[in-house]
């Protein structure tokens, strides 16, 4: 047994943009005990359904993630209506599966680029970023944000993608296609790139299963998890079946979120293809919600979830949010035992961490 | 596993045009419908209230008597919720962010004079028509018990 130490790692690192702090007790070079600490940028937003009513709150709940915004705020919305038992337009239904594929392409692509800066390459790292950028336009052009999108309201979406913009949506993401195939090869085949991550970080599918990770984290080590199945916006209306790899380590990890890029371009062109031409976006929602609601849907980084509970007054009595990156920490901490100390920052970022998200 | 397979990409973004912009040399453009900032045409305002309590950061207030509608763009999120809820749908939410400045000082928008005088003659007018009915009222009731 070789001399054990503990090394602090975080809250500022360079691979995290965000704090999360973790003690990694090593063996020489080996990891093998991670104890994880977060609550450096709690923000109290829950606290904040007792002082906004309940539709000023889709713009708090928005505010949760930089990243994930989209999905957050769809997932009160849903929340909520479920409460009121309204049905969505189906037009304001595809809207938000457009926007909803929108974000996590963008998520993911930002994710990627980070994985390559994380192993030191940099032209990929760039590379991603400036695929990035024509999503974010895209968010832009169709929304008026570039990552916090505001459409979504209690009942609807607040804003209508008219043809041309659909229009420019598909020649856009033509081009990313093409562009992506480009980075994919590189992310499959270089050999730099496999030989940092393949095998590095491995965790079986009981190992997920027991731990309870969610999101692409989980679907690289083989459990077929994801919430788009359950079926909200206008996912059960097309194509979709969860993309699943059995490696269960880093480069699993890499391809599924490489594939779902390719994925949600197919459910964008598809989403496009049948959006029916109505004009109303949103149904009149009239009182206030009475009720309580768990809501679960598929984020970039896997599934959160929102409990929602009114008592018939404007303010709600309660709202938590879970997101992925909570679940997926006690995965994290399985995953850096026994990893070499050089590992920890892209095996960190491998679950691709939200800290902001987590810490709400 | 293939080496140097980045080379034909990187080596053709030598020769790409750069994808950022020498801003604010070269200025920003953004696309119509960008949630910049807001705008109010202050004379159509009814000071009616409803966009300072629809804000979810309680960025706005407004005063009916000056007919002042104050807005800290530093508050403001340009979430346009308030443009949403107008109901004379005078706010606008237009591109362009905010530029940054030394505090965090409010923005005042007051109304013409015109529209000014012409709703205090609307408020006289109404509490003449008030205090007349108030008379007659008074009137009729002194009558009533006269009888």
């Amino acid at each position: 047994m070789g001399n054990r130490s503990v090394i602090p790692f975080g809250p500022q690192h360079p691979v995290l943009p965000e704090p999360i702090h973790i003690d990694l007790v090593v063996e020489d070079e080996k990891v093998v005990e991670a104890v994880p600490s977060i609550g450096f940028i709690h923000r109290g937003l829950e606290s904040l359904a007792g002082k906004r009513d309940f539709n000023q709150l889709v713009y708090v709940a928005e505010r949760t993630c930089g990243i994930c915004s989209f999905q957050h705020g769809m997932g009160y919305c849903e929340a909520v209506e479920h409460i009121f038992g309204v049905e969505v337009p189906k037009r304001a239904k595809y809207l938000r599966t457009i926007w909803a594929e929108l974000a996590r392409m963008h998520s993911h692509l930002l994710w990627l680029g980070l994985l390559a800066d994380g192993f030191g390459y940099e032209n990929l790292f760039y590379q991603c970023w400036r695929i990035r950028e024509r999503i974010l336009d895209l968010h832009e052009l169709t929304a008026g944000g570039r990552l916090i999108f505001s459409v979504n309201k209690v009942g609807g979406v607040l804003k209508d993608i008219p043809e041309d913009k659909l229009k420019e949506i598909l020649r856009t993401l033509d081009e990313v296609d093409d562009e992506l195939r480009v980075i994919r090869s590189v992310f499959f085949e270089d050999r730099s790139v496999i030989s940092r991550l393949k095998g590095v970080g491995v965790l079986t599918k009981e190992q997920v299963n027991e731990l309870g990770a969610v999101g692409p984290f989980a679907r690289a080590s083989g459990v077929r998890v994801d919430m788009r199945t359950l079926g909200y916006a206008a996912y059960p209306e097309l194509s979709f079946a969860p993309i699943v790899s059995n490696d269960g380590d880093s480069y699993a990890r890499c391809f599924i979120r490489m594939m779902e890029l390719f994925q949600s371009i197919k459910l964008i062109r598809e989403a496009i293809g049948k959006i029916p031409a109505e004009k109303e976006l949103e149904v009149p929602i009239k009182g206030n919600p009475d009720g309580e609601y768990f809501m679960r849907v598929e984020q970039p980084r896997g599934e959160a979830f929102y409990y929602v509970k009114g008592s018939g007054k404007p303010f709600l009595e309660r709202m938590r949010i879970r997101t992925p990156t909570f679940a997926n920490i006690p995965a994290l901490c399985e995953m850096l035992k026994n990893a070499d100390l050089a590992d920890v920052g892209l095996l960190v970022l491998t679950i691709d961490p939200c800290i902001s998200c987590t810490e709400r | 596993m293939a080496i140097m397979k980045y080379a034909p990409q990187a080596l053709k973004n030598l020769f790409l045009k750069p994808v950022t912009k020498n801003y604010p040399a070269e200025p920003a453009v953004y696309p119509q419908g960008t949630r910049g900032h807001i705008d109010i045409s202050i004379d159509d305002c009814i000071s009616c209230g409803m966009c300072v309590r629809v804000c979810p950061s309680n960025a706005l207030s407004v005063d009916k008597i000056k007919g002042t509608w104050t807005i800290n763009r530093f508050d403001c999120i340009a979430c346009g919720y308030c443009a949403v809820k107008c109901p004379k749908k005078c706010l606008f939410v237009n591109p362009g962010y905010q530029e940054p400045k030394d505090g965090k000082p409010d923005e005042t928008y007051t109304k013409s004079p015109e529209v000014l005088a012409a709703e205090e003659a609307k408020r006289k007018e109404a509490a003449a028509k008030a205090a007349a009915a108030k008379a007659a009222m008074e009137a009729k009731k002194k009558a009533d018990e006269g009888q």
